[in-house]
């Protein structure tokens, strides 16, 4: 009825196309920014020297070993990262919300999980710098009163594990902020039915939340994945450049042709989106079913 | 309750994990803090001192909120007349403007920038013919801001949308657009009188997280060769120790301001962004 009134101005006829005439500035940007540079980096991606059609660059992104050491690397230290900071976070949650620390903890790591999964970039390599680099802080303490040598033993912080350690304080909070509403959404009674029945603890946790839990866990841990995979600053700014993952060897293609081949370059762009894309879509599509139990 | 069985209820691993965690959070910052300091015994502040007397620093860092401010005045005149058609009248557009908003994180910063050089690096011409009726955006400062603030609101799309939609989603639209009509209001009317002040705090939930996006924001920016806080940190982080840490501290703090705003501001919904 409501929607009558507001209709009644004009016929139902005109509606159906003017109305749609309020959505085109957000098209019309989206269509600018968004989707001409995406498109276009498709269709450069398919483009030989000469400006004709190939699959070359494609096939070459599986055959360089330069590219697909890069998608390995990049591949592991998203998936080391996401598994990683997926069971901390994991484990963080679960501690404030039913594992029966006080509510104010609740409130304070929720705070500062907003704000360490946005501080990332630069700072957050020179942060690292201070605190586990040669002269870090960390890296003093671990020396002088425990006589531990990290560096001497072999650790390095501009290597995977350092880049994986660093990538870990925007990765775990992150898992913090999507678990604790979902491990809110275990209903009491389930627990105390699983009692009554004469379940453990144990039980209670393998056959009840897990099942219910573990979409939602793993959905967030694709989600960390994406976040890991498409993270450029923090690595460069830590390493230079001297660590070939992926978005290193985009931006050094985007400097200057390193590949000296630019449509491989795009190529390399496009195999990076259907990355993120194919795991957004396994997120929504574990989200989704999440949505089942959790409300 | 004996001493025993107090124990036994006693969370030792959540206490555990919790510890654990917050060691993780709070070393780096005080690492970096402590070394910050370290410069110079008899000047602790110096590296601050330092910092701030640079006027490169403030150049690029007023540079950067300007860009933050243009960001977010522009993403609200984008994003809050959309949700509220989308809500209002044409609810069957709704998936397909989520999606959308879905796209920045298929399309990371880095790939962003590479197809945004590649689209408006060339001249624009008319087409079917060679004349060039404007010069490559990417040649000129004020086509590069435009732009850097574009690729700035495609990065903050999901906050800012999502962010006005769910404000949107516990007021009354219709009633208030209908009181509104009613009153004689035109759409201009409504949407800056009638609806912003009602999805304020969603509003400046979204702003906030546009800023601590844009603030630090280094990929879109060094790639489009425009002045910004983010570039001039890593520049400085190549040839300075004290510094740069400094800086990284106070970017902290500023992130945490922003995030401990929005925490007032929504009442405990944390959110996460994404400028890695």
């Amino acid at each position: 009825m409501a929607q009558t009134i507001v209709n009644s101005k004009s016929n139902k006829a005109t509606t159906n196309w003017k109305v749609w005439l309020g959505v085109v500035p957000f098209f019309l940007f989206a269509l600018l920014f968004l989707f001409l540079p995406s498109l276009r980096l498709v269709t450069a991606s398919f483009t030989a020297p000469d400006g004709s059609f190939t699959l070359d660059n494609i096939r070459q992104l599986f055959t360089v070993p330069v590219i697909v050491n890069a998608y390995k690397l990049s591949i592991q230290i998203s998936a080391v990262t996401a598994i990683g900071g997926g069971i901390f976070g994991f484990l963080l949650a679960y501690s404030v919300t039913v594992g029966g620390l006080p509510k104010s903890l609740r409130s304070v790591l929720i705070t500062f999980s907003g704000v360490a999964s946005n501080f990332a970039g630069v700072p957050l390599a020179f942060a690292f710098v201070a605190t586990l680099g040669r002269q870090g802080f960390i890296t003093h303490i671990l020396r002088d009163y425990f006589g531990m040598d990290v560096y001497a033993a072999g650790f390095n912080l501009y290597s995977f594990a350092g880049l994986s350690l660093v990538y870990m304080y925007f990765q775990f909070p992150l898992m913090v902020l999507i678990m604790a509403p979902a491990l809110d959404g275990l209903k009491r009674e389930w627990r105390e039915a699983a009692e009554n029945l004469g379940a453990s603890t144990t039980q209670y946790w393998l056959r009840v939340a897990m099942p219910v839990l573990l979409p939602s866990i793993l959905g967030a841990m694709i989600l960390l994945f994406g976040n890991a995979f498409g993270a450029y600053a923090t690595a460069y700014a830590l390493t230079g450049g001297r660590i070939g993952i992926v978005t290193i060897q985009i931006g050094a293609q985007i400097r200057g042709d390193v590949l000296y081949n630019p449509g491989l370059g795009y190529a390399m762009a496009i195999g990076m989106v259907v990355i993120m894309a194919i795991s957004l879509a396994g997120y929504s599509w574990l989200q989704a079913k999440t949505e089942r139990w959790l409300k | 309750m004996s001493f025993l069985s107090r124990l036994r209820k006693f969370p030792f691993w959540a206490w555990f994990w919790f510890l654990l965690g917050a060691l993780y959070f709070i070393l780096p910052l005080l690492a970096t803090f402590e070394f910050s300091l370290s410069w110079d015994p008899a000047i602790p502040f110096k590296a601050y001192q330092r910092s701030f007397e640079d006027s490169r620093f403030w150049t690029s860092f007023i540079a950067s909120n300007i860009f933050a401010l243009i960001t977010i005045f522009a993403s609200i005149v984008l994003v809050v007349p959309t949700a509220y058609w989308i809500r209002l009248r044409l609810p069957q557009a709704r998936r397909i403007v989520e999606f959308i908003t879905l796209m920045p994180f298929v399309v990371p910063a880095i790939i962003l920038v590479f197809g945004l050089i590649r689209v408006y690096s060339t001249p624009f011409t008319i087409p079917f013919t060679d004349i060039v009726f404007m010069q490559p955006l990417t040649q000129f400062k004020l086509g590069t801001n435009i732009l850097v603030i574009a690729g700035y609101m495609v990065l903050a799309m999901p906050y800012m949308y999502r962010s006005v939609d769910t404000g949107m989603r516990t007021v009354d639209i219709l009633t208030l657009t209908e009181a509104a009509q009613s009153l004689g209001a035109n759409w201009f009317v409504i949407i800056t009188r009638v609806i912003l002040p009602n999805i304020r705090s969603a509003l400046l939930s979204g702003a906030l997280l546009t800023f601590a996006i844009v603030v630090g924001e280094v990929i879109l920016a060094s790639f489009l060769g425009v002045t910004a806080f983010g570039p001039y940190l890593f520049l400085l982080g190549q040839h300075r120790a004290y510094e740069p840490a400094a800086l990284s501290f106070v970017s902290f703090l500023l992130t945490w301001f922003a995030m401990g705003l929005i925490q007032l501001v929504t009442g405990g919904q944390g959110q996460a962004a994404g400028a890695h």
